[in-house]
């Protein structure tokens, strides 16, 4: 019998989706008790949610001032002072599990797992390495923790209908002074978020500036689709961080994902490879998009945009 | 500040497609261009500019694998940093395992910044620097994109998924670097030349006596499923077409 505590993520207000991914991946883990636990300043709604996720069996809180911005520094030892009879914790492998879970690991004198993609038994995943280029399969040591990120885009969110008991808990730990939150500059909201949409058009550096790529939001528009970009069209400026997809970006899995003036270079391709369907255009018809892409179209990107977002419009 | 200690490991070059070696037993790299890690690039470019800036004296680069790291350890120097240590190990060292190592070369050292990479490009770990931090029981500011100091304190900038935050940590602390941070230095000829004389430090893994613990077991690789190039349409319509078709708009 295995026992899975899983570290949600939340912006304060709600479950980020990431936490009922790692629901998901956490069930695959045969014969197990899932327990969900949420750090916040005040977490009871957040709890709530948790506890409605399906396969959860149950949600602990816990309330703190210090909680109310995820910092490693000070989650971590909290954590560990929860993982007692633990044999498995598990955060996602987003940016807020990518910096928290190794502490966590290195405070238990363990290794962690990172991307978890596939659970073939209690201590045996698969993971990819190399930008996606090779999948492993690790053996995690009997005995001891198994501390693990999850990759998102390998899971479906678990579905609600769950009842899980919730219990408010207070952990006794001490909290480092030496790491302080100041600020949060959060990208827009009004858009579907590049993580969990069913649709993303991602534009390249073939945009050519920021003006440019105006015509890829009016695109995604029209599809009521996230947008995303390449690393080069980041880097140039176009658009904030944040839209980054790839190996060193985001790692999405949309329905639908529209590379538009893409090249297709593996750190590109990384972040997409789990997308059901791939459409590229791109004026270059041997650009490596095309061998990926599920529908190519070669041509001028800025006469093809505007005409297929009319098309879809009518 | 005195002293900066940089993470420089040695790995396939970003712009190699690998591939699973066809009894399973690893991935192909004989004969493969090696590089510094881009993410330690960058990381070692920001300590050189922080020591440019006057506010370190010294920068050393550290890197944990075979004899032939020493080539990665010497581009460092010839970028610009002061001194190297090679912590010599014939096997591949886990990350856990790499920050008690790097923890021993601190009690060692004593610096006042650590600057890793965010994320080593051949096994994806992304776990060195955060576990590192929390052997330290110091600050970690992971997948920064700038930095600014203030006496005995950094702020910095991070990378996050919904955008940037800004963390301020006390010093001593441990930074990992993402790819805006700054843009790396080419390394000059009669820089390669100085590099040769620059101090080069080796150490074997058994001295600095870390023991490897809990350790993974990588029972197999595998390649990952290709996904196969589909159709090739001629117009918008055609697209809209096959689109419709598929049922996604
Ligand atoms: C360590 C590391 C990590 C990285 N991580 C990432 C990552 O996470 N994500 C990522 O995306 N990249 C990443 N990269 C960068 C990656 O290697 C590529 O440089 C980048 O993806 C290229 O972006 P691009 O396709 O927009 O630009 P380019 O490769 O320059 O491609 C532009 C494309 O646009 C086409 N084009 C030009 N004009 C038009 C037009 N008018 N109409 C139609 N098509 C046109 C061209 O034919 C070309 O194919 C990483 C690199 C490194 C070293
Ligand atoms: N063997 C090593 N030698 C030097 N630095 C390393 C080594 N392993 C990891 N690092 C540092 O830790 C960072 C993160 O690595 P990883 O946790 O493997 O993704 C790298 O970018 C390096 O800066």
């Amino acid at each position: 019998m295995s026992k899975v505590l899983v570290i949600a993520e939340h912006d304060g207000n709600k479950l980020n989706a990431s936490t009922a991914k790692c629901v998901a991946c956490a069930s695959g883990i045969p014969d197990s008790e899932i327990h969900v636990v949420i750090f916040a300043s005040a977490g009871e709604k957040l709890a709530a949610d948790a506890a409605g996720l399906a396969s959860v069996d149950k949600v602990m809180y816990v309330d703190n001032s210090s909680n109310e911005h995820a910092l490693a520094a000070v989650l971590a030892p909290q954590i560990v002072s929860l993982a007692g009879d633990y044999t498995h914790i598990f955060g996602p492998s987003t940016t807020f599990g990518k910096d928290l879970m190794p502490r966590v690991a290195a405070l238990l004198d363990v290794n962690q797992i990172s991307d978890v993609m596939e659970v073939i038994g209690s201590h045996s995943f698969k993971r990819p390495i190399y930008a996606g280029n090779a999948i492993l399969t690790v053996e995690a040591p009997e005995g001891t923790a198994v501390v693990a990120t999850v990759r998102t885009a390998s899971y479906r969110a678990v579905g609600n209908g769950g009842a899980a008991p919730v219990e408010q808990i207070t952990v006794s730990a001490d909290l480092p002074q030496h790491t302080r939150f100041v600020s949060l500059q959060a990208g827009k909201s009004d858009r579907p978020d590049l993580q969990t949409a069913s649709k993303v058009v991602s534009g390249g550096r073939a945009l050519a500036s920021s003006e440019n790529f105006e015509i890829i939001f009016r695109l995604a528009e029209a599809l009521g689709a996230g947008v995303g970009a390449s690393r080069a069209a980041v880097d140039a400026g176009y658009v904030p961080n944040e839209l980054q997809v790839g190996q060193t970006g985001k790692i999405i899995a949309p329905d639908l994902y529209i590379a538009i003036g893409i090249s297709g270079a593996i750190q590109h391709l990384t972040g997409i490879k789990d997308a059901g369907t791939i459409v590229a255009i791109n004026k270059d018809a041997d650009a490596p998009i095309f061998d990926v892409a599920d529908i190519g179209l070669v041509g001028d990107l800025f006469k093809i945009i505007p005409e297929l977002e009319k098309a879809i419009r009518s | 500040m005195e002293k900066i200690l940089v993470g420089l490991k040695r790995v396939v070059d970003y712009n190699v497609r690998v591939r699973v070696k066809s009894d399973g037993s690893g991935v192909d790299t004989d004969g493969v261009k090696m590089s510094i890690n881009p993410f330690d690039e960058i990381a070692l470019e920001e300590a050189l500019r922080i020591r440019e800036r006057g506010e370190a004296k010294e920068v050393i680069v550290v890197s944990i694998g075979t004899s032939e790291a020493q080539q990665q350890l010497r581009t460092g120097l010839a970028m610009g940093a002061d001194r190297a240590i090679l912590v010599e190990s014939t096997t591949a060292v886990d990350p856990l395992t790499s920050a008690k190592m790097f923890l021993k070369l601190i009690e060692k050292e004593n610096p006042d910044l650590v600057i890793l990479g965010k994320q080593a490009i051949d096994n994806d770990n992304i776990q060195t620097g955060q576990m590192l931090a929390a052997l330290w029981g110091r600050p970690q500011a992971t997948f920064a994109s700038e930095l600014v100091f203030d006496g005995n304190r950094a702020k910095v900038t991070r990378e996050v998924d919904i955008g940037l935050e800004t963390i301020e940590i006390d010093l001593p602390a441990v930074i990992t670097a993402d790819l805006r941070l700054n843009e790396p230095r080419y390394v000059k000829l009669p820089d390669i030349m100085k590099a040769k004389k620059k101090p080069l430090e080796q150490i074997s893994a058994a001295d600095l006596a870390v023991a490897t613990v809990n350790a993974l077991v990588e029972s197999a690789y595998e390649p990952p499923q290709q996904r196969q190039k589909g159709i090739m349409v001629s117009d918008v319509p055609e697209l809209v077409a096959a689109l419709k078709d598929k049922g996604l708009v």
